[in-house]
């Protein structure tokens, strides 16, 4: 399969140069089958969902409900009842943070989570905690990157109501020892929430395997349009919790005195969804299943940078098997934004900067990182040129 | 030199260039010679703080002029600073606030000048049209 070309946006040009992307932790390219869907949505089908007897909203339901159904086979979720389409991965945790501490957090309790979490997985709980008077605690990072389970062990007592951590860091690009976390929390009847923002891109997720209580991730990180993600929960706790926005389509029964809501998994899902976004997820997940990051690049990336005089490489894990291709470093002498900027004009699309993971750069002691991060459709050519781009980069800024 | 002059000085000079490579090799020149502001002056209310990379202005009055010293974390910003300082320091207050600030713009560099790229040069330049104001008889 030529796997480039089926990316219309990788034959473009930068600045007179091929594209070389590796921003793909911030988002991902769309293959030809995703565009082609979202275009015919839009020109044949049409209609809102669940609402309407005629055809056109048969079909566009259809299409809404067979995009859950590739989520659901993707994930291996008990049910359609255990997926619910939120607008991405804040959007999930967001809605986790404020139903779940409303149902189950009081004052005084805590929420587990780690030193290298995305801004994303800390905020929507501060703003949710601080309401009830609860409070975050937070499981440090070694040098390595990996999280320290002797102390995430000792942390476990009576006061801790939940552990929501990231399955794979953003920075670090290490996959945690999430079956690890999930049989300690869940010995002391803990609940677990893992972040998969980066996790659902990169590693096998069986959310059954796993045994994880909710489960968070994006759309556009693999290969769907924007403004689409998943928040999958056990049905318990999705039963038991209450509604996060009112509105159309997760009700049942509506009068002035009294509503109640809709049946899982629409109780959630109030308002007009983005089901354009969401009956993508067919043929993005069909993608993803298939395909890989070129397996050479990891090791190769690993070695090549650190033989980097300077260079300072984030998420260097034991066993290399538990890191993704995301690669964060910063080089002595040079900043960030620097590198990256002339990198930009060679045609590598890097990030820089915190990349939303500002305690993380604490620890780290830096005001930011650089980040190379890849996908199925980057080449081992499209690696061994962006190691002697930045080669070159450097010699220009020292 | 007026404003106009230097502006004019390095529009020429950066018309010899023929790639971004050859622009940013002058910038980074540019900014690794820099005159550095002085450590007391990088104190926080001189601070512009960008998500990318921070920016530090200090200015005094001398003779009726404005003068600018300036410094950044990232070399490419510093360059930039250092262009700006070239421009803008030892000017009249009102010399200054009746300048564009569009010689960025014609050297190429404007997309260093977006508020979304929030490298702190943006509020620079508001912040050294500011001093003008302030200072203006």
């Amino acid at each position: 399969m030529d796997i480039r070309g089926t990316f219309p946006i990788l034959e473009r040009m930068v600045y007179g140069k091929e594209l070389v992307y590796l921003d793909n932790a911030a988002t991902s390219q769309k293959p030809a089958s995703v565009l082609e869907l979202e275009d015919r949505m839009y020109r044949e089908f049409n209609a809102n969902i669940h609402r309407a007897v005629h055809l056109l909203s048969g079909e566009s339901t259809d299409l809404y409900e067979a995009g859950r159904e590739a989520v659901r086979a993707f994930i291996n979720a008990p049910s359609r009842e255990n997926v619910i389409f939120t607008s991405g991965t804040t959007n999930s945790i967001n809605l986790l943070a404020t139903c779940f501490t409303e149902r189950y957090i009081r004052k005084g309790d805590k929420v587990i989570v780690s030193q290298a979490e995305h801004h994303s997985n800390i905020v929507p709980w501060q703003i949710a905690l601080g309401k009830v008077g609860a409070s975050l605690e937070v499981i440090p990072v070694d040098d390595r990157g990996e999280l320290r389970m002797d102390i995430f062990y000792r942390m476990l007592d009576q006061h801790v109501k939940l552990v929501s951590v990231a399955h794979v860091s953003n920075v670090l690009g290490i996959v945690n020892p999430v079956e690890e976390i999930v049989a300690a929390a869940h010995s002391r009847n803990i609940p677990v929430a893992l972040d998969g923002a980066q996790g659902i891109v990169h590693s096998k997720v069986d959310v059954q395997a796993i045994d994880c209580e909710f489960y968070s991730f994006s759309g556009h990180k693999i290969y769907t349009p924007t403004g689409i993600g998943i928040l999958y929960g056990k049905k318990e706790y999705l039963d038991e919790m209450p509604p996060y926005m009112g509105g159309g389509d997760m009700i049942d029964k509506v009068t002035f005195e009294k509503t109640t809501y809709a049946p899982l998994p629409l109780k959630y899902e109030a308002g007009t969804q983005n089901y354009v976004a969401a009956a993508c997820f067919a043929p993005a997940l069909a993608y993803a299943s298939d395909a890989r990051v070129d397996e050479r690049i990891v090791p190769y990336m690993m070695e090549k940078l650190q033989q980097i005089e300077g260079l300072h490489l984030y998420g260097v894990p034991e066993n290399l098997e538990r890191k993704v291709p995301v690669f964060s470093f910063t080089v002595d002498g040079t900043h960030p934004s620097d590198i990256a900027q002339i990198l930009d004009k060679l045609g590598f699309a890097l990030r820089s900067g915190h990349v939303c993971a500002e305690p993380l750069m604490h620890r780290l002691g830096v005001p930011g990182i650089l980040r190379a991060s890849f996908a199925p459709y980057n080449t081992f050519e499209d690696c061994e040129k962006f190691i002697k781009a930045l080669g070159r980069v450097l010699d220009m800024l020292k | 030199m007026s404003i106009k002059e230097i502006e004019q000085e390095i529009i020429d000079e950066f018309a010899l260039f023929t790639d971004w490579m050859e622009k940013y090799e002058y910038l980074i020149e540019l900014g690794k010679n820099l005159p550095l502001i002085d450590e007391a002056q990088k104190k926080e209310e001189n601070l512009i703080e960008g998500c990318q990379s921070r920016v530090w202005l200090s200015c005094s009055l001398e003779d009726g002029k404005l003068v600018f010293k300036a410094d950044s974390d990232a070399i490419i910003t510093k360059g930039i600073i250092s262009l700006l300082v070239r421009v803008y320091s030892n000017q009249k207050p009102e010399d200054i606030l009746s300048s564009d600030f569009g010689f960025i713009e014609t050297i190429g560099l404007k997309e260093n000048l977006s508020p979304t790229r929030a490298n702190g040069l943006v509020s620079m330049i508001a912040k050294i049209r500011d001093y003008a104001t302030a200072n203006c008889a």
